[in-house]
């Protein structure tokens, strides 16, 4: 099959994918077919699917192993939990104008630094800088340092654990171990409504899309071709005189972006942040939901991150106690019998195929792999 | 001493390089002088300094004392790998480093002279005059056929031809090259020393080689350099190497071919 070619059915998948989960899931939703629960539940998927292709990127695209992409998500997700926590105004148990923690500290008036929060563009801005800000200044000390392989992965599990460590405490302000919950309003709409949940759906549905095409569209060009050249022989790349520092930091600080947003999209929907989602074990659990799906491709995150949540939600409902076991083992299962994960398949069955025909045959035909 | 008139026809300055390792002196005292579009090989031992001295040169160490010098005055010791790369240094591995998972003409794109930033790349275009000299370097290095091969399927040879046609690529005036031969078979060898004959003048070359029938064929009246425990023993014509007592007992007089 020529790239084109693939290229095309790629193409005609994620348009097919898209109007999906664009249209036919939040129409189905509104008809009644799809229960508000599950489409919920769905969007919380999708938020998952973000963060997979953050860690695929990395991890997938140019070998570095981030266990430190749950707290960009966190991040973005804690920065949009401002705005929602401002949004509550004085509906909160003390019928204070402030967030009912800080009254629970002793606040009288609100921190400065919570103020601009009240402006939805600003949260919005602050989704995106923040996280941005992290990764660079992260970024750039790591790659400038050539912090690579293993360490490079403690390092950023490091970074996240230190985040949750700081924002379990209640000083910081931020809510501390209870974090953010009890939304009520998003852009003037009860975020409690179905209407506004479906809303959400439909945005991070559009912004999963994007980002996939985005990332696609990253992969073909030749900084993408570098991107993968770094992963599979970074030497040759620096002694051909690329800096490739500067590209890995652009790539960290992409990724992180993506996670980012994945979690402002996925507060709201679940109604709740705290620190225990910046917990190093977050992180990797995406890692196993991209292991699972396939990396280096796009479209394992994507089928990984929904796989084994979906797996997940039947699990801990059906064996709570051995959900850790489940994802433990699929893990090793993976690493050891199918490491190009999901996505690899089809191809595994094409070949194994092949070769029992060819075998039949009794012709000692090689088979392509 | 060299005067600055003598000094301008050297490419390469390499004065008083020391560099240890954990009390290990793998370069002692190292002179190494490149004149521009020489051929020069550079024979010794296994552990003699070999790689190390590549690795100073381009940035991979910096040496504990002493002077690199790139043309008339570049200080390469204070620029690292891919600043020295962009003056127009090139290296070739000991073992073939070629991305793997790209295809060959991916590989040879990516070595190709250019803007190498994060944003130049991003929205790089290839442009007709560049798939142009990829395909005059596909047909250089005897791979048109094989240009949509993933590199990480080619034999051991060819991956180390597709290497030095990433090298030329890069267009560098100055081609370090690790034992290029390594796992060719002979006539592979003996095309691989025709094209790097080729290439001497308009570019400046240093061979590293085991090989000593490889090593004869380049080496012609071109001068030869022996290292031995990070120090240059002797340096000359090939047969003046060859019959100096100090190398006999050092190298050539442990096998029959060298250490291979």
């Amino acid at each position: 099959m020529s790239a084109p070619t693939a290229r095309r059915i790629e193409f005609i998948a994620v348009a097919v994918i898209a109007t999906q989960l664009i249209v036919v899931f939040p129409l189905l939703n509104s008809a009644g077919v799809i229960s508000d629960f599950t489409l919920n539940l769905w969007g919380k998927y999708l938020c998952y699917a973000l963060l997979a292709i953050s860690v695929d990127l990395l991890w997938g695209y140019t070998g570095l192993l981030s266990l430190g992409q749950a707290l960009f998500f966190s991040l973005g997700g804690y920065m949009l939990g401002m705005h929602l926590m401002r949004m509550i105004g004085d509906l909160g148990q003390y019928k204070k104008p402030i967030p009912d923690f800080l009254i629970f500290l002793g606040w009288t008036e609100l921190p400065t630094f919570w103020k601009p929060f009240s402006s939805f563009p600003f949260a919005a801005a602050m989704v995106v800088l923040l996280p941005g800000l992290v990764a660079l200044v992260f970024g750039f000390l790591a790659f400038r340092s050539r912090i690579k392989g293993v360490y490079f992965s403690i390092l950023t599990q490091a970074l996240t654990y230190g985040g949750s460590l700081m924002f379990f405490r209640n000083d910081l302000l931020m809510g501390g171990n209870n974090g953010f919950t009890d939304y009520k309003f998003l852009l003037g709409a009860d975020v409690r409504d179905a209407s506004t949940q479906r809303a959400l759906f439909i945005a991070t549905a559009v912004t999963l899309v994007l980002v996939y095409l985005g990332c696609s569209w990253l992969s073909r060009t030749k900084l993408g071709l570098i991107q993968r050249a770094i992963r599979d022989g970074e030497n040759r790349v620096l002694f051909s005189g690329y800096a490739a520092a500067g590209f890995k930091l652009f790539i960290f600080v992409v990724a992180a972006l993506i996670a980012s947003v994945g979690g402002a999209l996925y507060v709201p929907q679940v109604g709740i942040i705290n620190p225990s989602e910046m917990t190093p074990d977050k992180s990797l659990e995406a890692v196993v939901w991209v292991a699972v799906g396939g990396r280096g491709t796009l479209v394992g995150p994507v089928i990984g991150a929904i796989v084994v949540n979906a797996l997940k939600s039947w699990a801990t409902r059906a064996y709570p106690d051995l959900w850790l076991f489940f994802l433990g083992g699929m893990f090793i299962v993976v690493v050891l019998l199918l490491p190009g994960g999901i996505v690899s398949l089809p191809g595994r069955l094409k070949t194994w195929w092949a070769r029992r025909t060819a075998a039949s045959a009794e012709t000692a035909a090689p088979v392509a792999s | 001493m060299t005067t600055p008139r003598e000094k301008t026809h050297l490419i390469l300055t390499v004065e008083g390089v020391n560099k240890t390792f954990d009390g290990f002196k793998a370069i002692t005292n190292l002179n190494f002088y490149l004149n521009r579009g020489e051929l020069r090989t550079v024979i010794g031992p296994n552990g003699a300094g070999k790689s190390t001295f590549f690795d100073l040169i381009t940035g991979r160490t910096k040496p504990d004392t002493g002077k690199i010098e790139f043309g008339w005055d570049t200080d390469l010791t204070a620029l690292n790998e891919y600043e020295i790369n962009r003056l127009g240094i090139g290296r070739k591995f000991q073992t073939p480093s070629v991305y793997g998972d790209h295809s060959v003409w991916e590989n040879l794109l990516l070595s190709l002279k250019g803007p190498r930033g994060v944003f130049a790349t991003l929205f790089h275009r290839t442009r007709s005059e560049q798939r142009d000299r990829i395909d005059e370097l596909l047909t250089l290095i005897r791979l048109d056929a094989k240009r949509d091969w993933l590199a990480g399927q080619l034999a051991h040879g060819e991956k180390q031809w597709l290497e030095i046609g990433m090298l030329l690529a890069q267009d560098p005036q100055v081609l370090l090259v690790d034992e290029p031969a390594a796992g060719m078979t002979d006539d592979e060898t003996h095309r691989t020393g025709e094209l790097l004959l080729s290439l001497a003048g308009q570019h400046s070359i240093v061979v590293v080689e085991h090989d000593m029938a490889f090593v004869k064929q380049i080496a012609r009246d071109g001068k030869v350099t022996v290292l031995h425990q990070g120090t240059v023993l002797c340096e000359g014509k090939f047969d003046e190497v060859q019959s100096d007592t100090k190398v006999r007992e050092v190298y050539l007089g442990r096998g029959k071919h060298g250490t291979r």
